[in-house]
């Protein structure tokens, strides 16, 4: 108790910590948005809770640190990281999603589970279970007496994330597979009517999904590390995002996850970093709740 | 009741009476493999019977291990005392015959009362949820309370707790923890079966199939949602409490709230076995823990990749279980083994 | 079928014939067992020791194997996946005893796996030898059976508490002037540590400003570095297996803080030179073992050929710094093979009799076991990253370089 006033009068006392604090965890909550934003999609287009979502993070990260090592240029690894698992996606879509996207809901949050602990394996197995990271020689910029940091490798990592997020709102709203997506997510149904291929658009929807944590797991590797079990960070936190911003919202995603970043930061200060984890499941539990409420509202209104 | 049907409920109860003398050197495994029917027959009342699909049940077992342990020490010593000096190396906290004994009954009780009044104060708050929000509502619930417990120095935090090694011969020792599993096993099963054919089991069949019907007729739903839960989580926290003692020392992340372990596997158990029968549960834990417990050990680091798979296929392409197979090719059996056909039926194919 | 068996037969006969009496080659096999984790969060580390166990197996092999009595054996292990957990462990150390009929066991890794195992060991009677798991709260159960080649986990940085004083006396201020931060993975093993070095810090009057837990999928401690920058302490701990000391280096660098002591545990496991090179310059090292102490036995040679041989049997370890976990491990294994020897017969308690006498000088280090169970006869040592290689300055006996203070930031 007396470390938790401690740190908190650190934040009054200091005031630049706050700086600090919100610049690490918006830079962190870009990354989380990112991976979120695939959850977003495939959520609403399919209605699929993808449970790997974390797991296919990893991945991408990993191929971007194989390559690295290689020898190849490490920014490389995020194209490659993408296109790679726009494959894989693609695979796991014919394999499994595809056939558990009519059934009821518990069973694609099952199947995808059985699918993260296999990839957490397999990763752990081909790479083993060391972290890893890719280091990107580039400078440090520092600001208020070299309070924060801001190291120009995140600086291009969120960068990268910004571009990735604004491409893909600008593909959907711009182009014919961007249009019949949204339109199969309103009623997929009238789509399959009006001769959209449905199965076309849940096959895109889902690689486009991995590919992009791909991306996201290629970056997450150049500003932090990686290792075969963390898988489970990101879906939490892309559930968590997803479920406060609300489905096919691609902007509410972005704000929510950086939101969440802050957040976090903010409670891993104040706590400690070792309720890092919990905090992230508690806001999960206070968002469920909130929206639980909401919805019960709505009920009585309509009554 | 027909003759064969007592019959086979009497050689059922043999074997299981007898299983540790017949296969002595198992005496471990056959105990874990009762607490792999109990979890997945209490996943079952909710997860099958009333079609709520919780990810969370682990959360009780972790509980009840704590919560049992937590009374077995307070009984006697100080438990920050007693975490403390197992952190340090310090003085061993010794227990009588009598104080260790006293304290694993109260505490496995105690253990199973706290876990149901939480599973309703939880239940009242996420029974709300439908669909898959509840199965990761109650996953995040699992997950939350692992974490917060790591970082409750009280409890030993990451330490997790050793508690007192039974007093007196092991091989008796091994027997005792097998028949206390057997035993609350057997218990849950009859009365399992008695709770499915009364009003009440029809009344959770009826949650399941139409949640919304079910209300409008009348039935005060969320009194049997909480009351199911809350009989699940008696049952899960009192093998958490058995588990405690027996494992002797135990940790908080990776052993009480093993959320991807054991709280994976007793869906998976359900699963194999076939949902919403009474049956499904005994024969899915049984054909899991048999299976895992001959071949995991081959696989040397595959075996996750194996059970990955082995969940996805299962959830792809044979979701109705054993029994469900079973029902579809050979219904006239059914007509004598299982009375509830209709409903399971229904609530597997949904 | 029977093709093959006389196959078998014919090339068993050809050796008996062919191979030089007392060759290793036809010894009659020992059977030990292992719990390891192969898979989980331990996964890094328990490679590390079963490299170590297979090392020790092939070199007392080629030195004509395990004499008992006329006989000789070659040890065999039996190994299980404990997936980092304890109640696998657990069970598997049962269906290794049960099911295997394992008389002697070798050690899992980490203090809380072996806590989860020691249990099981000792009803059953079963000795076990372990090089992994250092956590004092081990010693202090009264286990019989139950023996340690390492250092218990409260001397792991102790000796650095003991030099941060130092330092400060030689500034002219008082040793409890000096602030501590410690940030420790929520594990047995690290709040050992944590323990450890709050005694060691208490004595000394020490005052503690940081005591932070690492959760166990740590990707970032930027907001403890943060608090490290206000607080300003004079010795900085951190303690997380592998994974804490990667995180730590590399932020260490990002945020440069400037703690004038930094001592971190795990440092040869993360490779944290190879991965962040000068970044790592100037940050001490716990270790249980160097390859650069002057020990040294018959089988394994000196400390410094045993690094050079385990690295010819392992070329994944060729660009790193063999693990001291891989060192114990093997340690452990010629523990066993000097207490068979001693005991003369294949007999349990005999055995454990014998290894509770054993008093030996190995390449480990001198191994010898106090009653509860742990090597008495062995100090730990502090290694300093010195222009990218890790020099012993710590304790001031075993010392070949001097310690750079204070660290700047790099």
């Amino acid at each position: 108790m007396d470390q938790i006033l401690g740190n908190i009068s650190l934040l009054f006392e200091f005031p630049v910590v706050n700086m600090k604090i919100i610049v690490d965890g918006l830079m962190i909550g870009a990354l989380f948005a990112l991976a979120a934003y695939g959850l977003a999609l495939v959520w609403g287009v399919m209605n699929v809770k993808n449970l790997a979502q974390g797991d296919f993070v990893m991945a991408g990260g990993y191929i971007a640190w194989w390559l690295e090592k290689q020898g190849l240029p490490a920014l490389l690894g995020v194209p490659a990281a993408f296109i790679v698992l726009w494959g894989f996606g693609w695979v796991v879509y014919k394999l499994v999603i595809s056939r558990v996207i009519e059934r009821d809901l518990f069973t694609s949050l099952l199947a995808t589970f059985g699918l993260a602990i296999m990839m957490a394996q397999i990763l752990n197995l081909l790479f083993g279970s060391d972290t890893q990271s890719v280091q990107l020689e580039y400078d440090t910029l520092y600001f208020i007496d070299g309070f924060v940091d801001i190291p120009i490798a995140k600086l291009i990592g969120v960068l990268m994330a910004a571009v990735l997020a604004t491409g893909v709102i600008i593909f959907m709203k711009v182009s014919r597979m961007g249009q019949a997506i949204r339109a199969t997510s309103q009623d997929s149904r009238a789509a399959r009517v009006l001769g959209i291929d449905t199965e076309k658009v849940y096959a895109f929807t889902f690689s486009l999904n991995s590919a992009i944590c791909g991306a996201a797991g290629a970056i997450i590797v150049m500003v932090w590390v990686i290792q075969p079990f963390y898988g489970i960070t990101y879906s939490i936190r892309a559930f968590v995002i997803v479920t406060a911003a609300g489905l096919g919202n691609l902007p509410g995603v972005i704000a929510a996850g950086l939101g969440i970043g802050v957040a976090e930061q903010y409670g891993a200060h104040i706590f400690g970093i070792g309720y890092q984890q919990a905090i992230a499941v508690l806001l999960l539990l206070l968002v469920l709740l909130v929206r639980l409420l909401q919805q019960r509202q709505m009920r009585q209104s309509l009554q | 009741m027909s003759a064969k049907k007592v019959i086979f409920y009497i050689a059922i109860l043999a074997i299981s009476l007898t299983a540790p003398f017949l296969l002595p050197d198992f005496r471990t495994q056959l105990a874990t493999l009762w607490l792999m029917i109990i979890v997945a027959l209490t996943w079952d009342m909710t997860g099958g019977q009333m079609g709520y699909n919780s990810l969370g049940n682990i959360f009780f077992y972790g509980t009840g291990m704590y919560v049992a342990a937590v009374i077995a020490i307070a009984l006697v010593y100080d438990v920050s005392d007693y975490t403390d000096a197992a952190a340090a190396g310090g003085e061993i906290f010794k227990f009588t015959d009598t104080q260790y004994f006293t304290g694993m009954l109260l505490g496995i009780i105690g253990a199973g009362l706290f876990c149901a009044v939480t599973a309703v104060i939880i239940g009242y708050l996420t029974f709300g949820l439908r669909g898959p929000y509840f199965a990761i509502g109650t996953l995040g619930v699992a997950i939350a309370g692992g974490e917060l417990v790591s970082n409750w120095e009280w409890v030993g935090g990451g330490q997790g707790i050793t508690l007192p090694v039974y007093p007196g011969d092991f091989n008796v020792g091994k027997l005792y923890f097998y028949y206390l599993f057997a035993g609350t096993g057997i218990v849950l099963f009859i009365f399992l079966k008695w709770l499915y054919s009364t009003r009440f089991g029809e009344a959770i069949n009826a949650i399941r199939d139409d949640e919304e019907k079910a209300e409008a007729m009348g039935l005060h739903t969320l009194r049997y949602k909480l009351t199911t839960w809350g009989m699940a989580a008696f049952f899960v926290g009192m093998v958490g409490g058995i588990s405690a003692f027996q494992l002797i020392h135990f940790e908080p992340l990776e052993t009480a709230y093993q959320t991807i372990n054991l709280g994976i596997f007793m869906v998976v158990c359900v699963l194999l076995g076939g949902k919403g029968t009474l049956w499904g549960p005994v024969i899915g834990a049984i054909l899991f823990h048999v299976i895992k417990e001959v071949t995991w050990n081959y696989f040397l680091g595959w075996q996750w990749v194996a059970l990955g798979a082995l969940i996805v296929v299962i959830v792809v392409f044979f979701q109705d279980g054993v029994m469900g197979w079973l029902m579809h090719r050979k219904p006239e059996w059914f007509g004598i083994r299982v009375e509830e056909k209709e409903p399971a039926v229904a609530g597997v194919n949904q | 079928m029977k093709t093959l068996t006389a196959l078998g037969v014919c090339l068993t006969g050809a050796f008996l014939l062919y191979s030089p009496i007392g060759n290793a080659m036809d010894c009659e096999e020992l059977t030990l067992g292992s719990a390891i984790s192969l898979t989980g969060k331990y996964a890094t580390n328990g490679v590390h020791a079963k490299n170590g166990y297979e090392f020790a197996i092939q070199k007392i092999k080629e030195h004509g194997g395990v004499k008992i009595g006329d006989k000789c054996y070659n040890f065999k292990v039996i190994y299980y996946d404990d997936e980092s957990k304890g109640d696998r462990g657990a069970t598997l150390a049962e269906r290794l005893i049960n099911q295997d009929k394992v008389q002697y066991m070798l050690g899992p890794y980490s203090s809380g796996l072996t806590k989860a195992i020691a249990p099981v060991t000792e009803k059953y009677q079963i000795p076990m030898v372990e090089a992994e798991g250092a956590s004092r709260s081990l010693f202090a159960q009264g286990y019989r059976y139950l023996f340690a080649v390492l250092s218990t986990s409260e001397q792991y940085l102790a000796s650095a508490v003991t030099l941060a004083a130092e330092k400060a006396k030689e500034m002219g201020k008082d040793p409890s002037e000096v602030k501590v931060a410690v940030a420790v993975e929520n594990d047995p093993f690290s709040l050992d540590i944590r323990a450890g070095v709050f005694e060691d810090a208490r004595k000394l009057g020490m005052q503690t400003v940081i005591d932070e837990k690492l959760p166990r999928d740590l990707s970032d401690m930027s907001a403890i570095l943060t608090k490290v920058k206000l607080l300003k302490p004079d010795l900085l701990i951190v303690s997380g297996h592998s994974k804490g000391a990667a995180t730590a280096v590399r932020q260490i660098s990002e945020q440069k803080i400037d703690v004038p002591m930094i001592a971190i545990t795990h440092c040869e496991a993360a490779d944290v030179v190879g991965n962040f090179g000068a970044a790592a310059n100037d940050i001490l090292c716990s270790t249980q073992w160097a390859e650069t102490l002057t020990y040294e036995d018959p089988i394994f040679g000196t400390a410094a050929n045993y690094e050079k041989e385990f690295k010819a049997a392992f070329p994944e370890y060729a660009e790193k710094t063999v693990p001291y976990q891989t060192a114990q491990a093997s340690a452990a294994v010629y523990v066993y093979k000097d207490a068979f020897e001693r005991a003369g017969s294949l007999d349990k308690e005999a055995v454990r009799d014998a290894i509770a006498e054993t008093d030996m000088s190995t390449f480990y280090g001198n191994i010898k076991f106090s009653t509860a169970g742990n090597n008495i006869a062995k100090p730990m040592v502090l290694r300093q990253i010195q222009d990218g290689e890790y020099n012993v300055v710590a304790p001031s006996e075993f010392a070949s370089h001097k310690v750079n203070w204070p660290r700047k930031p790099q």
